[in-house]
């Protein structure tokens, strides 16, 4: 199955053709007039090297991006034996997805909430990475500074199941912290079911999962920044916070600017499984993101036409963001996410 | 020489002598700040492994979660070893992981090379093809709708394939290999070497530490796997741990919290859960430590340079 798609694909790839948007023009092959037959027999190691993972995207990435199409459809999944009967058997209904979506109470709540949580985020997780970074970079003892990055960097690696197991354990109405203002005297806190502070609680949950395996990215860069800059900076006579401010900050600035592009991109995905797994405890009102909008409003009820149109208007949104978050990195002079060819 | 200098100068030496010396508040928040992030992370971890190793007398002493272990008790391991669901769901868990992993990076590293060679045929649109998914995240709804219709729910092929490529993954492993010097692949083809054998040969021996955190990436993910055995896994006798933990965990816990203000006898349970979820833990805090070290070194050299 891939492997006729992948011989499919040089033939259409012209040597002479235009790169591709989204790459930054790479070194020119020298010789750049071999004939095809050549070219192929030289490199069809590489391209069959190549087939197994083009095949696995084209099914499950490129066939799923193209199967949005179902958004435009009154989608039944009891038409034919199988989703593609299904498929080619539905009635096509234009934008009238979308036209109940956009009418649809709990798919802007859904909306708001998912926006609230991101500008939350941004506000109170996306600097911390980049404190605990400095943080550590300062540390002297290199020995001190691996071992605490062990075991920061460790919470990434658990899934989203054990990090909400842990929390639960730690502050639910059964854990650690009940237990201890019960013992206290005290009525415990109701912290997991409690929607008015759930958006504070998917955000420490966020940052005690991803606090430390943020800080890689800053401190790869802070490790490139030029030590005589430093040098130079404090026989000028500038102190340690002018040091941090002019030289530290600056370094690390373009990796920022990439980070909070991606984090744009991604404004309308909060962290799926997070919000899933605690929406019923918590409640729809405030656990419901875009994603677990979809989710119980496609699969689990069987309503997929819906779902597909909710997903495509958030990806859609998600793709501009992106873009347009890269455009305006371009025009303060950083790289972004890639530049122009 | 060296060695002489290195013994005689300390840690505190490393400090420029341009800079200042810490100053002793600075010195104290720094030093309470990294240990209360420290702690925080390693205090849960050890409550919920001294309560699974608690006897039900402990647990009902301390009203719940056991802090200070009183004697191990290791009854708990031994109800879910002796067999039901929690002892199939590692098994299926392993399973996924093992085949997984080895599936995924098989794909990503013949993928990664074959993308490493500039100016190869059609270089630059496979290259465009294989980051476009980056941008692009396959939609869940038609995402679900694929997998199903190729008969692979309620299979762990459901659970296997679709993650088996990570773009990001294919970036770092295709840096890192672009960081061989072409001199030594180069000489290889001269001297007739197959690009396959070359990959075998030469990079792959070269490449361990990528291979290494890329392979723990992907043991991670496909032992974490949650939600995809929420969309295509029904039978319950084909969960994946993370899934019966959270049966066990999260949807029970409604009816948990209110029988323990009943007072109703939950200690013993409450010790199999937490038996539970250290085993679920488990396998990624042993094999993480041995590859945390390999993390500067082959991934930041892969993702810098992709």
């Amino acid at each position: 199955m891939s492997e006729p798609a992948v011989l499919a694909g040089p033939e259409r790839a012209r040597p002479d053709a235009p790169a591709p948007p989204g790459r930054p023009p790479r070194r020119r092959p020298s010789r750049r007039r071999v004939p095809l037959r050549t070219r192929l027999r030289r490199d069809w190691q590489l391209l069959a090297m190549v087939a197994p993972g083009f095949g696995i995207l084209l099914v499950f990435s490129y066939l799923p991006i193209a199967g949005n199409i179902i958004a435009f459809q009154d989608y039944n999944p009891y038409l034919g034996d199988n989703p593609w009967q299904a498929f080619a058997h539905s009635d096509w209904i234009g934008f009238g997805q979308f036209q109940l979506l956009f009418d649809d109470p709990a798919f802007w709540d859904a909306f708001r909430n998912t926006l609230a949580i991101t500008a939350f985020q941004l506000v109170f997780f996306f600097p911390l990475p980049i404190l605990l970074a400095i943080g550590l970079h300062n540390l002297l003892s290199s020995r001190l500074r691996g071992l605490i990055q062990t075991v920061v960097y460790l919470p990434h690696f658990f899934s989203w199941v054990l990090v909400v197991t842990f929390f639960v354990a730690m502050l639910g109405g059964a854990g650690l912290l009940a237990q201890t203002m019960r013992e206290a005297g005290m009525q415990p806190w109701n912290v997991m079911t409690n929607p008015d502070t759930f958006i504070v609680l998917v955000t420490v949950e966020a940052v005690w999962k991803d606090v430390g395996w943020g800080t890689i990215v800053f401190l790869a860069a802070l490790s490139t920044i030029d030590q005589n800059l430093y040098e130079a900076a404090a026989a000028d006579g500038a102190g340690r916070w002018r040091r941090l401010w002019h030289i530290t900050l600056p370094g690390l600035r373009p990796v920022i600017v990439l980070l909070l592009i991606l984090r744009l991109g991604d404004a309308l995905s909060v962290g799926f499984e997070q919000f899933l797994l605690q929406r019923d405890a918590v409640g729809r009102q405030a656990a419901e993101v875009l994603d677990t909008f979809v989710y119980h409003f496609s699969i689990a009820t069987g309503n997929y036409g819906y779902g597909a149109a909710a997903g495509l208007f958030k990806a859609v949104i998600g793709l501009v963001l992106i873009l347009a978050a890269n455009r305006v990195a371009h025009m303060l002079g950083e790289r972004g996410i890639y530049s122009k060819s | 020489m060296t060695t002489l200098i290195r013994r005689t100068s300390g840690n505190r030496s490393r400090r420029p002598v341009w800079q200042e010396p810490p100053t002793p508040l600075g010195q104290g928040l720094k030093a309470v700040a990294f240990t209360v992030l420290v702690a925080g992370v390693l205090f849960p971890l050890w409550v919920i492994l001294v309560t699974s190793l608690s006897s039900r007398e402990t647990i009902a002493r301390a009203g719940g979660m056991v802090v200070v272990p009183r004697g191990v008790d290791t009854s708990a391991y031994e109800t879910i070893f002796a067999g039901g669901a929690v002892t199939r769901a590692l098994w299926i868990s392993t399973l996924v992981t093992v085949i997984g992993t080895a599936i995924a990076l098989t794909v990503t590293v013949l993928a990664a090379y074959g993308l490493s060679r500039p100016g190869s045929l059609g270089h630059r649109w496979l290259l465009a093809y294989f980051l476009i998914p980056f941008l692009v995240y396959p939609p869940l709804v038609p995402r679900y709708l694929v997998v199903t219709g190729l008969g692979l729910k309620d299979t762990i092929w459901a659970l296997v394939l679709p993650p088996a490529i990570s773009v990001f993954n294919l970036v770092v492993v295709r840096g890192f290999f672009q960081g061989i010097p072409s001199e030594l692949l180069d000489s290889a083809r001269i001297d007739g070497a197959s690009d396959f054998r070359t990959l075998a040969r030469i990079v792959l021996p070269l490449s361990r530490a990528v291979i290494a955190v890329v392979g723990l990436f992907y043991a991670v993910s496909y032992w974490n796997v949650w939600f995809d055995a929420l969309l295509f896994i029904d039978r319950n006798d084909m969960y994946p741990i993370q899934r019966v933990l959270q049966s066990y965990l999260l949807a029970g816990q409604a009816p948990h919290t209110s029988g323990s203000s009943s007072g109703v006898t939950m200690p013993p349970t409450e010790a199999v859960k937490m038996a539970v979820v250290v085993l679920t833990v488990a396998p990624i805090v042993a094999v993480y430590p041995f590859i945390q070290r390999h993390f500067v070194k082959g991934v930041l050299i892969g993702a810098v340079k992709g």
